[in-house]
């Protein structure tokens, strides 16, 4: 009894189930899982789910909710060349509470990037954790070289990238004006779904500042394997800075000008 | 006007009708991120008492931002029923409750009088209300719309397929549309948020749902959640789309955030009723959500649940076909866990319809949240039985795109059955038709996707 295991329904390596009984056409829903990673062609059991569509359905609410608490360890953030600032957050429930404390920094913060960063750079990188810790290691080996050099072939002008524990979007507000970027490009963990804990989105604002409109940021989301894979993230990211560059406008600005 | 209240030998002062409002709201982890919650339960208890004794003509008196400033407190009032106000402005907050709950007062009634009232007036009733006395007076008020089909009929539970797509491939998309049909979902819509805000992509998106509808002649509306601007530039350049969505918010700087003014929807719905693909008059659909005002930094001090019912008062002035509240969005931030949730869900749902707007909601939750499943299957039951018009439907409640959780096409079955609601009448007949709905219930075939493909001549490639 003790040797027997009931196997991984989350194996990735598992073909996808038609839990539909006597379909009209199994070929054709065989077909639709294909297109969508979306939970189709489960059948049901009554006006309810079966057993395992629930119990998988639980398993990757489990997984999400727990990459929201993890932390991005400082042995990745080293791995991936950067140095660390914190926001005013001391902890991941003061993150989830507080978006007030989670977009701004202490003096010591902010003397620590003025000192180490390159002043008046074009465009400003940095990456944050936001909502998922795990979507750092996921993305940003592929995601920010790729930014960069893209922007650098263009002949634009780099600051130097860093990486923001605790941070939210509205960190661009401060993180602008302290550096004198012209653009500024926040690579952040966006809140886990239960298709991938690991996706990211670009923030990409024109001379953001603490005034400035929500609908002024220009967003990029769903960056992961599983959607938009991070290669392809970056050539989009690297068109869209260079529009806005020379728009010298961003979000909804940015697209009311093609009126 | 009173302000002032003793409590068990102690005193309690408020300086303003917006604190006594924000003081006497349920808890909400938003109000206390924006200073201005009660600092305890008896501090939320006197405000509700001060709110009890003050009248429809304080609150009218006192909106949360000033006329001057404030295009939608200037469409809230201007809007307002004079004659109607007259009659029951010199109410109590208090003597308002018992009204809508007296067994002789109907929907109608109601309706009538709120024509009347204030945004502020009717959150302040519902602030003074415990969850059930919300479930009972917004079960009496039918509100009904039109485009393409009826809407709103009492005794009908509809829901909106949301078929989202991490990258809006069109067979992606389709492929959700079709399952969710099979259950019968999407009497009220179908409607995408699109990962990409473009004109080209939201246009192909519009044009895949027209000629689904019009392949399978499902009687419906269809939509894609762009951004207004995105919409109309692709409608203008010959795209279908029945409805014009847009996410609007309780005061003009939060409209702001959101990239709108009241004139650009005023603009957008004159032109989705002269080029739009519904036949109306209804064609606006709106998404609304407590505390969107305060991650804007546009709340002006007054609470989240005050706010959203500005919305509605903002909403009723374009006769939306439908609007719903997508409650559990915005985050821990706002509403921490499934009680504030589900308190928020009835609030919302019966200060929408006082307004008079059709309405539904996203039973929802961010996977950040103290909240889950079973809290969507509580609100989900709990709203049905408050006449809530529609909920969304997704594959198994997961949405792919958006990364939180809702209703899933089960759900919505589920609580027809139970509850013995139907689809809308239209879309009902069309369930029969395919073969997937008999005697007020769902078939053995249903679920089965590739079922309806061998209606009118095969699958839309």
């Amino acid at each position: 009894m003790n040797d027997q295991w009931i196997g991984d329904l989350t194996d990735p390596s598992l073909p996808r189930e038609i839990g539909v009984s006597n379909p009209a056409d199994r070929a054709e829903l065989v077909r639709m899982q294909t297109v969508t990673p979306a939970r189709i062609c489960v059948g049901h059991a009554g006006p309810r789910y079966r057993t395992r569509t629930a119990l998988r359905f639980r398993a990757d609410q489990a997984a999400a909710a727990d990459a929201v608490f993890s932390e991005v360890s400082p042995e990745t953030v080293q791995a991936l060349g950067l140095f660390e600032v914190q926001t005013l957050c001391r902890n991941k429930y003061e993150m989830l509470t507080r978006p007030d404390l989670g977009r701004r920094f202490s003096e010591e913060a902010l003397q620590l990037l003025r000192e180490r960063c390159v002043h008046s750079p074009q465009v400003q990188l940095y990456v944050g954790d936001g909502l998922s810790a795990p979507s750092v290691a996921a993305n940003i080996p592929d995601l920010l070289p790729g930014i960069a050099d893209g922007l650098a072939h263009e002949g634009v002008s780099v600051g130097t990238p860093f990486f923001v524990r605790y941070c939210r979007v509205n960190t661009a507000r401060y993180i602008a004006p302290a550096l004198d970027s012209e653009v500024t490009c926040v690579l952040i963990g966006e809140r886990p779904g239960l298709l991938t804990a690991e996706s990211m989105s670009a923030y990409i604002a024109y001379r953001a500042h603490p005034e400035m409109e929500e609908s002024g940021y220009t967003v990029v989301s769903n960056i992961s394997r599983h959607s938009l894979p991070p290669v392809e993230a970056a050539a989009v990211i690297v068109e869209l800075i260079l529009k806005i560059l020379r728009e010298k406008k961003s979000g909804v600005a940015l697209n009311a000008s093609d009126l | 006007m009173k302000l002032n209240v003793r409590l068990y030998g102690s005193g309690y002062r408020f300086s303003s009708v917006k604190e006594v409002l924000a003081k006497a709201n349920e808890p909400k982890s938003g109000d206390v991120l924006a200073g201005v919650a009660a600092e305890n339960d008896r501090e939320r208890v006197a405000a509700k008492i001060v709110l009890s004794e003050l009248t429809v003509h304080d609150l009218r008196e006192n909106p949360s931002v000033p006329y001057e400033q404030d295009s939608v407190t200037r469409i809230i009032q201007d809007d307002l029923d004079e004659a109607e106000y007259r009659r029951i402005e010199g109410m109590t907050i208090g003597e308002l409750r018992e009204w809508m709950l007296d067994e002789e007062t109907s929907g109608d009634d109601i309706l009538k009088a709120s024509r009347g009232m204030t945004s502020e007036v009717i959150a302040g009733v519902s602030k003074l209300m415990g969850n059930l006395d919300l479930v009972y007076a917004s079960r009496k008020i039918e509100v009904r719309s039109h485009c393409n089909t009826d809407f709103g009929l009492r005794g009908c539970f509809a829901s909106r397929l949301q078929p989202n797509h991490p990258t809006d491939e069109p067979a992606g998309v389709l492929a959700s549309t079709l399952e969710g049909l099979s259950y019968g979902i999407g009497d009220a819509l179908i409607g995408l948020n699109p990962a990409t805000d473009s004109v080209e992509n939201t246009a192909a998106i519009m044009n895949l749902f027209y000629e689904t509808r019009m392949r399978y002649e499902i009687p419906t509306q269809t939509c894609v959640l762009a951004h207004v601007t995105t919409q109309m530039k692709a409608v203008r350049a010959g795209a279908k789309a029945d409805l014009c969505f847009q996410s609007i918010a309780g005061s003009e700087k939060a409209l702001s955030a959101f990239g709108v003014s009241t004139g650009l929807l005023e603009e957008a719905q004159q032109m989705f009723r002269e080029m739009g693909s519904g036949e109306g008059p209804n064609v606006m659909y709106f998404e609304t959500g407590q505390a969107s005002e305060l991650s804007s930094d546009a709340h002006f001090g007054a609470d989240q649940q005050t706010m959203e019912s500005r919305c509605y008062g903002l909403a009723r002035h374009y006769k939306p076909f439908l609007l719903n509240s997508v409650v559990g969005f915005m985050g821990p931030e706002y509403l921490y866990d499934g009680r504030q949730l589900i308190r928020a869900g009835l609030e919302d749902n019966f200060c929408a319809r006082v307004h008079g707007v059709p309405m539904g909601c996203d039973v929802c939750y961010t996977n950040h949240m103290k909240a889950d499943q079973n809290d969507v299957d509580s609100l989900t039951l709990l709203l049905a039985n408050a006449g809530c018009n529609y909920v969304m439907g997704l594959p198994c409640g997961d949405d792919v795109m958006l990364m939180y959780q809702s209703d899933g096409f089960h759900d919505i079955a589920c609580v027809r059955e139970l509850l013995g609601l139907r689809p809308l009448p239209e879309f009902e007949a069309w369930m029969e038709r395919a073969g997937i709905w008999e005697n007020g219930r769902l078939t053995r075939r249903a679920g089965d996707a590739s079922l309806l493909m061998t209606m009118n001549g095969g699958a839309v490639r």
